[in-house]
């Protein structure tokens, strides 16, 4: 019931704070810093895709790397073979990864839980040896990739190339969230965490299980492949070896612990994701990878229901 | 044919040693409802002991039975004190857990051991059965072990007080505690014995594959696929489909197109026989009630 309750200014007030933070910090940090939050708001994109995915509709996939690796490739190949700007290749990567996130899905969707993490799994082992194949390498570049030449941010554009690609990519995040927040607020939201909570009865409502998990599955994808076109355009090269399994692990890590079913939570997992590995190898060079782990069980047992879930007193998913 | 021959061994060998390993993700997964991807990275942790033991002067098969008990009792000690009251959050928390293990237990192996390929001791004989130039005594004396543990964990569920208490706490944790079972014990106890069986895989594979960090990676993607292929309910299912597994993996590899697309020809055949039998080769699909 929303009519009864106090107006709670706590959460626009929090939103717009953190918005203006995140228009002013390119003016306040290393252009290098720069470089690392465009890379943060380009996973939150990912995450919010696997978030809605996972997170509200319950499908989980371990293979959101593939859709990523699609999206990069689709818009290097345009920037590279047909000299498209940067940001006229996101459309083109989304409608491309869309499609295959929703073929993807429609045999996929009939898989359950563990099935259909492997069978997604599968695929972000499969898609870095199908690029490497030599029949596609005249396209892709092979197991070398495509090296990009340096961006230029369009004509008439005031500030910096590094600030370019930084606006493009929170401008992305916003727009994403925006979506999301208008999709899992309605009749599209209300569907998925039915098909979520209970796959059975929320049959016997008129859900269309399969039909809804392939929608779902392409638009998670869509999101997914705009972040890797993205990342092509900022990284300024595509590679098979660059998404690998540990890129999908990495984003259902992020919205695990940034928190699950939440829009906040899948940027505060992105957060996590791009800085606490740089951390624990300033603790020790020799044992990263241990502490990294170790910072993941101490956050997962500080915060079972995510950052996101720490404000919400008891984890509780929406 | 002696190509073919000598791919068909190799398959059985890897096949029985992926048996093995998805009848340890079989056993987790029985207790918990949770796959261990930690799984591969433990008993690469393990073989890495059984050489530490053999470096510092025992005899192969003390080592090899020293290193299965410290799995067994360290792998207990790390479900009761980190996995089960971390990811009894939610089931994606187990998930995340079982990364945090892998990242744990790889860093570790390359921080303590160096992360170079070493070589690994076969405790059977070098080269091959008389009349039989493709059958090494150690693909020989691998499937000989592995069939004998398989039965040794057979019998133990069949005919043993505690292998039947495992079995109901699999079944219906809640009815097992009202008779007096405790559940956490056994959940321990599964965890500890799925170390054990993949630290025998781990111990298998080293001398063929070598032993490095990266060493399981391609095991528990391969037993990952064998437990879901033969029905990951049911551990003959699951030996039974690492058997397919290794053989698939062999003959494709070597017959039918190159080495470089194997794993994901393999990988995709299986997600096609999952699509049309979704529970997996040979276990009845569940129903769900309202």
């Amino acid at each position: 019931m929303r009519t009864g309750k106090p107006l709670n200014l706590l959460k626009p007030v929090a939103a717009g704070a953190a918005l203006l933070a995140a228009l002013l910090l390119p003016w306040l940090i290393s252009d290098y810093r720069v470089f690392q939050f465009t890379q943060v708001w380009i996973l939150a994109i990912a995450m919010l895709g696997l978030n809605l995915l996972t997170g509200w509709c319950g499908q989980v996939s371990l293979g959101h790397g593939a859709f990523f690796a699609v999206g990069a490739y689709c818009s290097a190949l345009l920037m590279h073979h047909l000299g498209v700007p940067d940001w006229l290749t996101l459309p083109a990567c989304a409608l491309v990864s869309y499609a295959a996130g929703w073929l993807f899905g429609l045999p996929a969707a009939r898989l359950e839980g563990l099935y259909l993490a492997l069978a997604s799994f599968a695929l972000a082992v499969a898609l870095p040896q199908l690029l490497k194949h030599p029949l596609l390498a005249p396209l892709t570049g092979g197991t070398q990739g495509i090296a990009l030449d340096a961006a230029t941010p369009p004509a008439g554009w005031p500030f910096s190339v590094e600030h370019w690609l930084y606006a493009l990519s929170l401008g992305s995040l916003l727009v994403a969230m925006l979506i999301t927040h208008q999709l899992v607020k309605g009749q599209p939201g209300r569907a998925m965490r039915a098909l979520r909570d209970h796959a059975v009865a929320a049959s016997t409502l008129g859900i269309d299980a399969a039909a809804l998990k392939a929608r779902v599955f392409g638009l998670s994808a869509m999101y997914a492949g705009v972040a890797g076109g993205l990342s092509a355009a900022t990284v300024r090269y595509v590679g098979p070896d660059s998404f690998d399994v540990f890129l999908s692990i990495s984003l259902l890590v992020g919205i695990v612990i940034g928190g699950l079913a939440s829009i906040p939570g899948s940027v505060l997992g992105a957060l996590f994701v791009q800085f606490v590995p740089h951390t624990a190898e300033q603790v020790s060079r020799e044992a990263a990878w241990a502490i990294y782990g170790l910072f993941l069980l101490i956050a997962l047992w500080a915060m079972p229901g995510g950052i996101a879930g720490l404000g919400r007193g008891r984890a509780r998913q929406r | 044919m002696e190509i073919f021959l000598h791919q068909l061994f190799a398959g059985v060998t890897s096949g029985a040693i992926y048996a093995s390993f998805a009848v340890a993700l079989v056993m987790v997964w029985r207790s918990t409802h949770h796959l261990n991807f930690a799984q591969g990275e433990m008993a690469m942790f393990s073989t890495y002991v059984a050489l530490a033991l053999i470096e510092a002067g025992l005899g192969y098969w003390s080592a090899f039975c020293l290193t299965i008990l410290l799995s067994f009792v360290a792998s207990m000690v790390l479900e009761r004190m980190i996995v089960a009251p971390i990811s009894k959050a939610h089931p994606l928390a187990a998930v995340i857990v079982f990364v945090a293990l892998l990242s744990i237990f790889h860093s570790l192996a390359s921080w303590l051991f160096t992360p170079v390929l070493r070589e690994f001791p076969s405790p059977f004989p070098n080269g091959s059965l008389d009349g039989f130039p493709y059958l090494s005594w150690h693909a020989t004396g691998v499937v000989a072990l592995i069939v004998l543990e398989l039965m040794a964990v057979w019998l133990f569920f069949r005919s043993t007080r505690l292998g039947l208490a495992m079995r109901a706490v699999a079944q219906n944790p809640d009815s097992s505690r009202l008779v007096g079972i405790s559940a956490g014990r056994m959940l321990a106890l599964g965890w500890g014995l799925a170390a054990a069986l993949g630290a025998v895989a781990g111990m298998m594979i080293a001398p063929i594959i070598y032993l490095d960090p990266n060493m399981m990676a391609g095991v528990l993607l391969y037993g990952f696929a064998a437990a879901l292929l033969g029905g990951i309910d049911n551990p003959w299912g699951a030996a039974a489909g690492g058997l397919i597994v290794g053989l698939l993996d062999a003959l494709v590899g070597a017959w039918l197109i190159g080495p470089e697309l194997k794993l994901s020809f393999a990988l995709a055949l299986i997600v096609g026989v999952l699509l049309v039998r979704p529970a997996g080769l040979f276990s009845r699909p569940t129903q769900t009630r309202v």
